[in-house]
């Protein structure tokens, strides 16, 4: 086929690839990229490995949506709840932008849970990849701070008195349990600081610390692969059945390993 | 020359340094101090550089040791003396210290020192003002006249007339029991829920019409009459008796009340205070006081001691 393509489509080609060729000769991301993306997976994953990406594309929802809606935002006592009357009811599809931060934020949440409960139940937290449950849980606690700090933002009765009952549990904790919370209120009363320091923290410090872990998360997961699911057959670590693996690559003759005594060895040879 | 191996066997068993926690308590006071009081800043700093040059000190101790660089000297001397022949070489050889050494621990100690001098302030600025001048203002509501005898009334006022009314708005709901040898007595209960917050409501007719006076500049008083039989809360069903004491729901002690005077005819607030329990009704109520803890926590018992460094 590719030999059969016209001299304008080769030429059409060529050009689209020039640039993508100079950025890989100059900085190897294209490779890089393919790297990341086309890596070898278990042959029997399926569509719970699929609730990482899931929940990662949550957040980039959140990241994107957060964004915009911050422009048109104001952190202040006087004019927050307006802002986001403004932001709903006069902004051209501002009504949808800030209603897919607000469901978003609850669908990043049940996805956290969700992906958390397959890593579970798959045992995939298991050796080697307990640091990766571990900022993993990070993740679930940042993304919990976030929901927190983000309640507060629209600066209307529930989002107040939540925010009151909310930093007082906090401050029912036991010898730095004030502390903290005289720190979540940047002072003794929730007042104006404490809007404008729960917004600094909703889009510059936890998204940022989120940003970096799961920078982190994916590194890990790159590193050492996806599990394959309990159930599996072909599990990583498991010797292969030469057989089986003969037959999968189209020889004939199974290489025979050992003295053939061992268990999948000894299986192949009985037959 | 004979006697150096030994002194420097002494010096050799290298234990680990305890300056390093001296140097981390003195800045760890020197932030409480920030907090309390400058004279546990300076008392914090003088640990704090006491303990980093004697750490510097003992951690350098192999750098600077003073009789092997006398052996080595005396050795060279020797060596001098003796013309050709080799002088005995030094037991031990000094430490050699590359140019490159000395530049990567140049480059990590002030980087440190650098990234320390921008982040102390930063992280100080983000912490310390939270804790600072917490002190609860003094607050006029008015004429003691408009606190009937023996009637309840609901006080609406503004805890900090510069913050914005929507956030600085406090509730008190104050009952004047009378005069008590001559010196008026009131019952002034804060309208904040114990168990974590919430406006405590009162159950009972409110009257319709309230009484608007502006005390002092920025600060406007609302008073309005009411009839309530006890106090509630929408959160979560905490309920108080009209003395504050808890009688059900999730709250661990009575309702909090306000410290009071009579300045020029006026009722002026003075502060929270906490309360475990009242016994007795109006003015012969015996209040157990503590100083104010935050809501949710108990004044009394062991599980006060969990709380020992409340405000």
């Amino acid at each position: 086929m590719a030999r059969n393509k016209t001299v304008r489509q080769q030429q059409l080609e060529a050009a689209l690839l020039a640039p993508v060729n100079w950025v890989e000769e100059r900085s190897g991301l294209v490779g890089g990229v393919k790297y990341f993306l086309f890596r070898n997976v278990p042959r029997d994953i399926s569509w719970f490995q699929t609730l990482g990406s899931a929940t990662l594309t949550a957040f980039l929802v959140q990241l994107g949506t957060g964004v915009i809606l911050a422009m048109y935002y104001k952190p202040d006592p006087n004019t927050a709840y307006a802002s986001i009357q403004h932001i709903t009811n006069d902004l051209t599809l501002g009504w949808l932008v800030r209603g897919m931060h607000r469901w978003g934020a609850s669908v990043f949440i049940i996805l956290l849970f969700f992906h958390m409960g397959r890593v579970f139940l798959f045992g995939a937290y298991k050796y080697p990849r307990e640091l990766n449950w571990i900022i993993g849980v990070l993740l679930l606690v940042m993304a919990l701070a976030e929901g927190f700090t983000g309640y507060l933002l629209p600066w209307d009765q529930t989002a107040y008195w939540a925010t009151v009952v909310g930093i007082n549990i906090n401050a029912t904790a036991p010898f730095l349990g004030p502390f903290i919370a005289d720190f979540l209120k940047g002072g003794a009363e929730i007042g104006a600081d404490t809007l404008s320091r729960f917004y600094s923290l909703h889009m510059l410090l936890i998204p940022g610390g989120l940003i970096t872990l799961i920078s982190l998360h994916l590194y890990l997961v790159m590193r050492l692969g996806v599990t394959s699911p309990p159930w599996s057959k072909t599990a990583a670590g498991r010797e292969r059945d030469p057989e089986e693996e003969t037959r999968k690559r189209g020889l004939v003759e199974p290489r025979r390993r050992g003295n053939g005594s061992d268990s999948i060895g000894g299986r192949a040879s009985g037959k | 020359m004979t006697e150096s191996p030994d002194r420097a066997g002494k010096s050799r068993p290298s234990t680990p340094s305890l300056w390093p926690a001296g140097f981390a308590a003195g800045i760890v006071l020197v932030l409480i101090g920030l907090v309390t009081s400058w004279i546990v800043v300076g008392v914090g700093a003088a640990i704090a550089v006491l303990s980093a040059l004697l750490w510097v000190t003992s951690s350098s101790r192999d750098l600077r040791d003073e009789d092997e660089i006398l052996a080595h000297t005396d050795a060279l001397e020797a060596e001098a003396a003796a013309g050709a022949a080799p002088a005995p070489a030094p037991k031990k050889e000094l430490p050699r210290y590359g140019r490159n050494v000395f530049l990567e621990r140049a480059t990590l100690g002030l980087g440190g020192v650098v990234g320390a001098a921008v982040t102390a302030p930063i992280v100080g600025f983000a912490v310390v003002p939270a804790f600072v001048g917490q002190k609860e203002e003094q607050v006029n509501l008015g004429p003691l006249d408009n606190f009937p005898e023996g009637k309840w009334v609901i006080a609406h006022f503004l805890y900090e007339p510069f913050e914005p009314q929507s956030v600085g708005r406090r509730t008190a709901y104050i009952r004047n029991n009378g005069f008590v040898d001559n010196v008026p007595s009131l019952t002034i209960l804060s309208n904040r829920c114990v168990h974590l917050g919430c406006p405590v409501q009162p159950s009972g007719p409110v009257d319709e019409n309230a009484t608007s006076i502006e005390t002092e500049p920025g600060q406007s008083v609302e008073i309005i009459g009411a009839q309530p039989s006890n106090f509630s809360c929408p959160c979560h069903g905490g309920s108080y008796d009209l003395e504050g004491n808890r009688v059900a729901g999730p709250p661990v002690r009575a309702l909090d009340r306000y410290r009071y005077l009579i300045a020029d005819g006026n009722l002026v607030l003075e502060g929270r205070f906490s309360v475990s329990t009242v016994e007795g009704e109006g003015a012969d109520a015996k209040i157990k006081a503590y100083r104010l803890y935050p809501p949710g926590t108990h004044v009394d018992g062991p599980d006060q001691w969990m709380y020992p460094f409340t405000s």
